[in-house]
């Protein structure tokens, strides 16, 4: 039995942004266990200060290219709450439906282009559409119907055009929105083979209790706006962000780190579907339960699944929604905004977590204070508590440098960290 | 990936040198280097055009033997500095990817403040942080070829890297947004009452924004000799502030060498 290993990756590959793990395993003993973040920061925070309210949602989008829709809306609710602005139907339908497309397209990339080739052996997808070219194609498939989508309804996939303080500057063409309609049926069945083959693979088997933080729904999966909670019983209103989230600095990150009711808690598919099984849509809640996917669930691997379960989701909620709003009258419904002193909080599920966006404006609707907690910023605390939980487990079991390095980054990125989004 | 793991093209019944072609990224979204996963009709013809064989985003194992480097992002930090230095060195082609590497992109709007410790310290509080002021790629190494947006387009980096592997020039167009805004039948957003960079700023978009009824900001930095003093009058005559003007002109970076007074850096 090895006692020994040392494992040092540097940086971290198939996750957005930069961090390192350090792992040092002396005589079947865990000295150190390590996730650090080097990612440069941005100063999003500063760069809006001054600004007038119009650029926060264009600027903020670019925190993130993956998920710059998450963004933008976040932005939009935040500003949207500041001056008394209420969203109408149509735009809340509009919204919830490019979102679904944003999560169901980022899930797709982190699913079968960042973490399928661990399971399958491979430095990286490419290799990939060689030998299991029908699972590249289909996962092609997917990602490019969600962001078909998003072109449609945002006006661009990424750092959408279209959406802004108070509606769309442009609706989609109703015809364009029904073509989606039997498409998103038709990757139903591809969503269910993707399924198939991740059966196949056997996930770590390693568990740690943790708390989960998400939006909490009232009649339905929470996806922007809304109460948190956490698996460990508290409960805040959206407003309530920075008591849910406490932010504070430490050493080994550029990224600020967050804690609630213990040292870490952990955000994202597995958080919300630990916190929302109930409003699951039966489709995914079945394939939940297919992959014993049950709340509460604390093997942080689960959250690649639960992230298919949210593909599932998303994709029947999304088939429903483009049914109601091709049934509706379109009507150009655009808000007009009236700037005025406040502050506005958002909280919205995008991909990887819950995400906040705060502004504070003075009378002339400029911006006095942002701030941004973002998922992965939530979530790293916690996967440096993982990593030592997994570290320690794996030294007794003596396992070797080989083994313990696919591990430990297999865990960082079952959590589909976006490292530069934290730090921003 | 392996050297012609994926089928070689060919152009004219010749086939084609598949260059190696390595992305990296500094102080940015990383959405330039998603647009290149993020087309996927075409990904695989993009596949087999070059020969990817480093992409952190993407792949484990990469290789630092490259001709080509798209080159992400701005320079934040002496690491970074350093960093790009090394691409530079191993690279026969750097190319920088977006407006983020072009420019600065949205990053160097932290540079208004010019002293840069009250950004850190609006952000960061006491706790101390290494950061300097935004610069481009060009500030520190010889750039060759410079891809403007923020997105970039997929379909112009796919057609740059054909005409790199085929060896024909690249022309960026010298006229502005309004030209291919106009082309495109789109009512002018100025007739909606909307501000828009697009009198001078570069095309290559295909109107982005205006097609989607959003004023352009931009992105792409200022069209061959733009009129800077029309654009202002324009936008006087529509009734748009000064700060409204500034806004756009200094998002991302593009115009900074060109912005008159108000120029807040
Ligand atoms: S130019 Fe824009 S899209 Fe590209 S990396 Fe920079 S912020 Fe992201
Ligand atoms: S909308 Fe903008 S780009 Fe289009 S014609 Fe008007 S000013 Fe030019
Ligand atoms: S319209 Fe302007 S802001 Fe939009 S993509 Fe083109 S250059 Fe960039």
């Amino acid at each position: 039995m090895k006692k020994t290993c040392n494992v040092n990756i540097k940086p971290l590959t198939r996750v957005e942004g930069h961090g390192n793990i350090r792992i040092k395993i002396k005589n079947g003993k865990l000295q150190e266990a390590k996730w650090e973040v080097v990612e440069t920061p941005r100063f999003f925070e500063a760069i809006l200060k001054g600004k007038k309210w119009d650029n926060a949602p264009w600027i903020t989008g670019r925190i993130c290219g993956i998920c710059s829709i998450g963004h933008t809306l976040a932005s939009i609710r935040a500003v949207e709450n500041a001056f008394g602005i209420v969203p109408d139907e149509q735009t809340r339908k509009l919204r919830i439906l490019l979102k679904h497309m944003e999560t169901l397209q980022s899930h797709t990339l982190h699913l079968c282009f960042l973490v399928l080739p661990d399971f399958m052996n491979t430095g990286s997808v490419f290799p990939l559409i060689k030998t299991h070219g029908d699972v590249v194609l289909r996962a092609a498939k997917i990602k490019k119907l969600a962001n078909d989508v998003c072109d449609c309804i945002g006006g661009r996939r990424m750092h959408p055009t279209r959406t802004v303080v108070g509606g769309f500057t442009m609706l989609p063409d109703k015809e364009e929105l029904s073509g989606f309609s039997d498409r998103l049926k038709d990757i139903t069945l591809d969503l269910m083979l993707v399924a198939e083959l991740v059966k196949g693979f056997s996930l770590p088997d390693f568990s740690r209790e943790t708390e989960f933080v998400s939006l909490k729904g009232v009649d339905d999966y929470p996806f922007i706006g809304g109460d948190m909670v956490s698996s460990d019983g508290v409960r805040m209103r959206e407003e309530e962000y920075k008591k849910m989230t406490n932010e504070y600095m430490t050493d080994q990150s550029t990224s600020k780190w967050c804690r609630l009711s213990r040292d870490s808690f952990a955000v994202g598919a597995l958080a919300r579907l630990n916190n929302n099984f109930e409003f699951l849509h039966p489709a995914a809640k079945e394939m939940a339960e297919g992959f014993g996917l049950i709340p509460v669930n604390h093997n942080p691997f689960m959250n690649n699944i639960a992230q298919l379960v949210e593909c599932i989701h998303v994709v029947k909620e999304s088939i429903g929604l483009i049914d109601e709003l091709l049934d509706s009258e379109f009507k150009e419904s655009r808000q007009e905004v009236k700037a005025k002193r406040g502050i506005g909080v958002a909280a919205v599920e995008v991909p990887r977590g819950i995400l906040y966006h705060s502004y504070e404006f003075d009378d002339n609707g400029k911006i006095v204070k942002c701030d941004c907690v973002i998922p992965t910023g939530q979530n790293h605390a916690n996967i440096q508590h993982d990593l030592e939980g997994i570290a320690e487990e794996y030294a007794a079991q003596g396992k070797n440098d080989r083994e313990l390095e696919l591990l430990a980054a297999m865990l960082v990125r079952a959590y589909d960290p976006c490292i530069s989004c934290s730090v921003h | 990936m392996e050297a012609g793991e994926t089928g070689t093209r060919t152009y004219l019944g010749v086939p084609l040198y598949r260059p190696r072609v390595a992305f990296f990224e500094f102080s940015s979204c990383e959405g330039c280097q998603l647009q290149i996963l993020n087309n996927e009709s075409t990904l695989l013809d993009f596949l087999s055009l070059v020969d990817v064989v480093n992409f952190r985003e993407a792949m484990t194992g990469g290789s630092d033997d490259y001709e080509i480097a798209f080159v992400e992002g701005s320079i934040t930090r002496d690491d970074e500095v350093k960093r790009l230095k090394k691409i530079r060195k191993k690279a026969k082609t750097l190319v920088a990817l977006g407006s983020c590497a072009c420019f600065g992109g949205v990053n160097q709007l932290k540079n208004r403040f010019k002293d840069i410790n009250k950004a850190k310290k609006e952000v960061y509080g006491r706790h101390p942080i290494d950061s300097e002021p935004v610069r481009t790629l060009e500030d520190i190494v010889k750039v060759d070829l410079k891809i403007y947006g923020c997105p970039v387009k997929k379909e112009e980096v796919e057609k740059i890297a054909l005409h790199i592997a085929i060896g024909k020039s690249i022309v960026f167009p010298k006229y502005p947004v309004c030209m291919e805004c106009k082309r495109n039948e789109n009512i002018c957003l100025f007739e909606l009452g909307e501000p828009c960079l697009g009198p001078v700023t570069r095309a290559g978009c295909d109107s982005w924004c205006p097609n989607s009824r959003a004023g352009c900001w931009g992105c792409r930095g200022p069209a061959d000799e733009p009129n800077m003093e029309q654009m202002k009058k324009i936008m006087e005559e529509y009734g748009f502030s000064e700060e409204t003007i500034m806004d756009r002109l200094e998002c991302f970076g593009g115009f900074s060498s060109l912005m008159g007074k108000g120029n807040t850096k």
